[in-house]
């Protein structure tokens, strides 16, 4: 579904991707784990078309996609709920939904997605005609999340969708997470929660400082000491 | 000073104050979008103004003299765009603002050389009559097309900004232009549909203003550019009601203090003071809210 070889982003003169490359399989959660600022958001950037790559190669459904605008990628069946939800605060929950499906004109379709966001978020159809930025951290997530849905994407990437939630919060976030996948969604996640990540994940990679330095089955990953150390709290 | 006094100073300072709320709009809309104060505005004005000069005295009516000059405005708009401002997107601020100034001498200059700098007489092309409402209160018939043209062009910015999906793309990345982005919203596209439209506006406001007036002159934008800018600012930077309320209470103003005896001298004076008393007091304007909302 989706392959990244080598790929180098720089901001300015930073380094901040040095040589990243892994690959995602339809069907499957893959979870990118790493502390802060290690460069998960920007792997992310770059794949959805925000950032562009000095070298390396981009592979999204068989197609390079590298060095393409955003929009073509979203185009293309990619949706990136990005990190901190960005919720457009000034417009109400429905308009924000409407906006996810902007490049579809199957009206009917976007109706049906658009039921099937408030089915599996009831909250946000309760809230419909409510101003975005009215809403709790959970419901913006939420939003955001549905959002990104609307665009009936092949491949969602998702940059902590967990941050400043409640655990309560965070587990059901994770269910949904895990349920949009079962339906036959494939999910990149990006999260610093490395162990609810990898509770749900079929395979994960360790980012540090701009490198990926492990990879392996979200399991095993989850039971390695090296993992447990640095990223599981011991 | 009777009451009829005070309504009819009131119907002047709305009709005045419609076309300053027609060019602020542009003003707040640009800046909404892309947070630069396009001192090249006013100019754009001008150049509607003049449109409507050439098609009014080739003898085209009212409505496609607007027409005209409202599509001319927007092609310019875009191209100032589009050849000034799109390719500083990621400079300082300070560096498309210094641009921007340079338009605007670049448009007056060039309108001064090729069209001359002398005012040039608007030809009559609607019937000046004047109707009496009430006792002493009168409306003329150019007032009452200045507040039609203000109307119709208010409530089809309000369907398109609302209603359209390039509405919802422009509200969308003023708000926040990654997330736009995200969305597969195409960013130059819309930045490009937000100066037609605010140039059109602008174009359609230098029309009214030069058949009110009448005449034309390459710098007549200069000082209804300035207090637009005045009136964006004194409804809140970005905000679009803002500027219809910040054009409107303007006009009233300065025709207000216009009409008290002795202090008609003051009428350029009002809306700089306003500037000052609203940056010192209140810098988000009247709809401003003081924080803006990110989390
Ligand atoms: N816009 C930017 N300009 C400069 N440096 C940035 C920018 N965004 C991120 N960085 C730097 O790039 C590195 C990776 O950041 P990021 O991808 O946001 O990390 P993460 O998402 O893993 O927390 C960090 O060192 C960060 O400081
Ligand atoms: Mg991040």
């Amino acid at each position: 579904m989706l392959s990244v070889k080598d790929i180098n982003v720089y901001y300015g003169a930073i380094h901040a991707l040095k040589g990243v490359s892994f690959e995602i399989k339809g069907g499957e959660i893959v979870t990118l784990i790493g502390a802060n600022g290690a460069g998960k958001s920007t792997i992310l950037k770059t794949i959805s078309g925000l950032l562009k790559p000095k070298s390396g190669t981009i592979e999204f459904a068989g197609q390079p996609i590298h060095g393409k605008v955003a929009q073509e990628i979203v185009k293309r069946g990619m949706s990136h709920c990005p990190e901190g939800r960005r919720v457009f605060a000034n417009m109400s929950v429905e308009e924000n939904l409407e906006l996810g499906a902007f490049l579809r004109n199957d009206k009917k379709g976007i109706a049906e997605d658009l039921e099937s966001v408030y089915v599996r978020f009831p909250r946000l159809r309760e809230r419909s005609k409510q101003m975005a930025g009215t809403l709790s951290g959970g419901e913006q997530q939420m939003l955001a999340m549905g959002r990104a849905l609307m665009a009936r994407p092949k491949l969602l990437l998702l940059d902590e969708p967990s941050m400043g939630l409640a655990p309560l919060l965070v587990r059901e976030i994770f269910n949904i997470v895990q349920e949009i996948n079962k339906s036959g969604t494939t999910v990149l996640l990006v999260e610093q929660n490395a162990n609810m990540a990898l509770s749900i994940a079929h395979r994960a990679y360790v980012i540090e400082t701009g490198k990926i330095v492990l990879a392996g089955a979200a399991q095993e990953l989850a039971s390695s000491d090296e993992i447990k150390k640095a990223y599981l709290g011991g | 000073m009777t009451f009829d006094y005070i309504v009819q100073q009131l119907i002047n300072g709305i009709s005045i104050g419609s076309i300053y709320a027609l060019i602020a709009l542009g003003y707040t809309m640009v800046y909404g979008i892309i947070k630069l104060i396009n001192f090249a505005h006013g100019d754009v004005f001008f150049v509607g103004a003049y449109t409507g000069y050439f098609t009014a005295k080739a003898g085209l009516g009212l409505i496609l003299s607007l027409i005209i000059a409202m599509a001319v405005c927007a092609l310019l708009g875009v191209i100032i765009e589009r050849l000034a401002y799109r390719p500083l997107r990621n400079a300082a601020r300070i560096v498309i603002l210094i641009t921007a100034i340079g338009v605007s001498f670049l448009l007056e200059n060039l309108g001064i050389v090729t069209l001359g700098a002398q005012a040039q007489g608007f030809p009559d092309i609607v019937n000046k009559s004047t109707y009496t409402l009430w006792g002493d209160v009168t409306i003329d018939s150019i007032q009452l097309i200045v507040l039609v043209v203000t109307v119709v062009l208010m409530a089809v910015l309000q369907y398109v900004v609302h209603r359209t999906k390039i509405g919802k793309a422009m509200r969308a990345v003023s708000f926040d232009m990654e997330a736009a982005r995200l969305m597969g919203i195409n960013v130059d596209t819309t930045i490009s549909a937000t100066f037609a439209i605010g140039s059109a506006l602008a174009g359609a406001a230098g029309v009214v203003f030069a058949i009110m007036y009448p005449s034309v002159d390459p710098l007549m934008g200069v000082i209804p550019g300035l207090k637009a800018f005045v009136a964006a600012v004194l409804g809140g930077i970005g905000i679009i009601p803002g500027a219809l309320v910040g054009g409107l209470l303007l006009g009233v103003v300065e025709t207000g203090v216009q009409s008290i005896p002795g202090m008609s001298l003051w009428r350029d004076g009002v809306a700089f003071a306003i500037l000052i008393l609203i940056l010192i007091f209140k810098p988000t304007g009247l709809f401003g809210k003081n924080v803006r909302e990110k989390v």
